[in-house]
């Protein structure tokens, strides 16, 4: 074991350094191999470096997103960098967030299967949803047709800050058929 | 989103602001403050006619969507009126069962949309570093097998723009295509087995001289990844593709080549492969 590594202020120096250089999340594994460090040694070491931060009163955190780690700035301080940035591209629409959030629960889904939830058509919002590398195919389903499956990306988790997928908010449980039918059974007089 | 009853007085700009069918019933309901497991049929078909004649009213196109919803609520409305066919298990049917069941599903979904957007608006608050180029020794390597086949088609069509290849005019006598895909799978295959540090991608489409070769070359190309004979590797972000021999059973080059050469394709590749090992 070198010098830095027994040290650990100095390790979680390195990992500030290895994370300034990592334009994406960078994963458990890669960090420790780069510190020559154990992953609980690394965790611990990412402890140590926010507390730093926090305590230094800078303008950046450590994000755990998409499977990985990576320096964001907060988000006090999206005013200043919004003055400084260009605009992008817009926010999803109200039909793009729908038809992400049935792929992301219920993913790999076929085009017809997310339309007989939402009771519309949807090729173009999957089109939009391609280009923008939120939802990817994921080969086909074996049935008639061998219709399309879709699911999201690493770039869905980063745009919604998620890790993985466990983050997705719980869904409210499907009512069962039986669960339908006594529920309209009990308001009928 | 507040829906007014509209003023007949007034000039009309609200825009029918549902997602479907299923929106809009949705918000009947909810305009109505009627319970969705009992739903007055009567009461919300009519209220959904009525929009979509003032929909109608604005010459606005309706999806066929709405008049499948219209349908289906007018079905139920008359089923309602009959009275049930007797039944032997003596379960009675409401007419209502399956239109609540999607409703009550599409609802879910449209919960986890307003989380989703919630979340969006959050992480629009945070920033980023851009991969930038990278002066250094080292850049950050690609995560294995990250490069999917959208990252070649892209590649392929800036070759494409940046070679400028002419199209073929159209009155042209449409020579027989004297290289077969067999062919040219073994010609890569050759060219990449020698390079030793690996083939830039660019490097199989630009001796090319139509678009039909150069889409050939790339058909080759695809099939060559597929069957495991090469791999496509991008060192980094915006990276060059390089093409690279599959050190895995792969065999006399020279023999490999051949074995392509012969049909059938699957089966001779798979037991050169074998016999190379």
């Amino acid at each position: 074991m070198s010098l830095e590594s027994d040290n650990p202020l100095d390790r979680a120096a390195s990992l500030e350094a290895l994370l300034f250089v990592g334009s994406e999340p960078l994963s458990i594994e890669a960090l420790s191999r780069a510190l020559l460090c154990s992953e609980e040694e690394l965790i611990a070491a990412v402890g140590d470096l926010q507390t730093r931060l926090d305590s230094s009163g800078s303008s950046l955190q450590i994000l755990s997103i998409a499977g990985g780690y990576q320096l964001a700035t907060r988000p006090a301080y999206s005013v200043i960098i919004g003055r400084l940035l260009a605009r992008q591209r817009g926010k999803l629409s109200r039909p793009a967030l729908e038809t992400l959030s049935i792929i992301a629960y219920r993913q790999p889904i076929t085009q017809p299967e997310i339309e007989a939830v939402r009771g519309v058509g949807c090729a173009s919002v999957l089109t939009t949803l391609i280009e923008r590398e939120l939802i990817e195919e994921a080969g086909r389903r074996a049935a008639p047709g061998r219709p399309i499956l879709y699911r999201t990306t690493q770039n869905f988790l980063h745009y919604f800050a998620l890790e993985d997928l466990a983050d997705l908010p719980p869904l409210e449980d499907a009512a069962s058929p039986d669960e339908v039918r006594s529920a309209m059974d009990s308001v009928d007089p | 989103m507040t829906v007014s009853t509209p003023h007949t007085d007034m000039p009309r700009f609200r825009l029918p602001v549902y997602e479907g069918p299923l929106d809009l019933l949705l918000q009947l309901i909810r305009e109505n403050e009627v319970d969705i497991y009992d739903i007055p049929i009567a009461q919300i078909t009519r209220q959904y006619l009525d929009r979509l004649a003032e929909w109608q009213a604005l010459d606005l196109v309706l999806a066929g969507d709405y008049l499948v919803m219209a349908a289906t609520l007018v079905e139920i409305k008359s089923r309602m009126l009959l009275p049930a066919p007797p039944r032997q298990d003596e379960i009675e049917v409401d007419p209502r069962e399956a239109l609540v069941a999607q409703l009550l599903e599409y609802q879910r979904y449209t919960g986890a949309a307003e989380t989703l957007r919630d979340w969006e608006a959050f992480r629009a608050s945070l920033y980023f570093r851009n991969a930038t180029e990278i002066a250094g020794d080292y850049i950050l390597p690609m995560e294995q097998s990250s490069l999917t086949g959208r990252d070649l088609h892209r590649a392929f069509l800036s070759v494409l723009s940046a070679a400028g290849v002419p199209e073929a005019p159209v009155s042209a006598v449409v020579p027989r295509r004297r290289v077969s895909l067999r062919v040219k799978m073994a010609e890569i295959l050759r060219a990449v087995h020698g390079a030793a540090e690996g083939l830039p991608f660019e490097s199989i489409l630009s001796i090319e001289t139509s678009r039909a070769d150069c889409v050939l070359a790339f058909l080759a190309m695809l099939e060559l990844i597929r069957i495991g004979r090469i791999n496509a590797v991008q060192r980094g972000p915006f990276g060059d593709i390089q093409l690279v021999a599959r050190t895995d059973g792969g065999g006399d080059p020279a023999a490999a080549a051949e074995s392509i050469s012969d049909p059938p394709l699957r089966s001779t590749v798979s037991k050169a492969s074998g016999v190379g090992a």
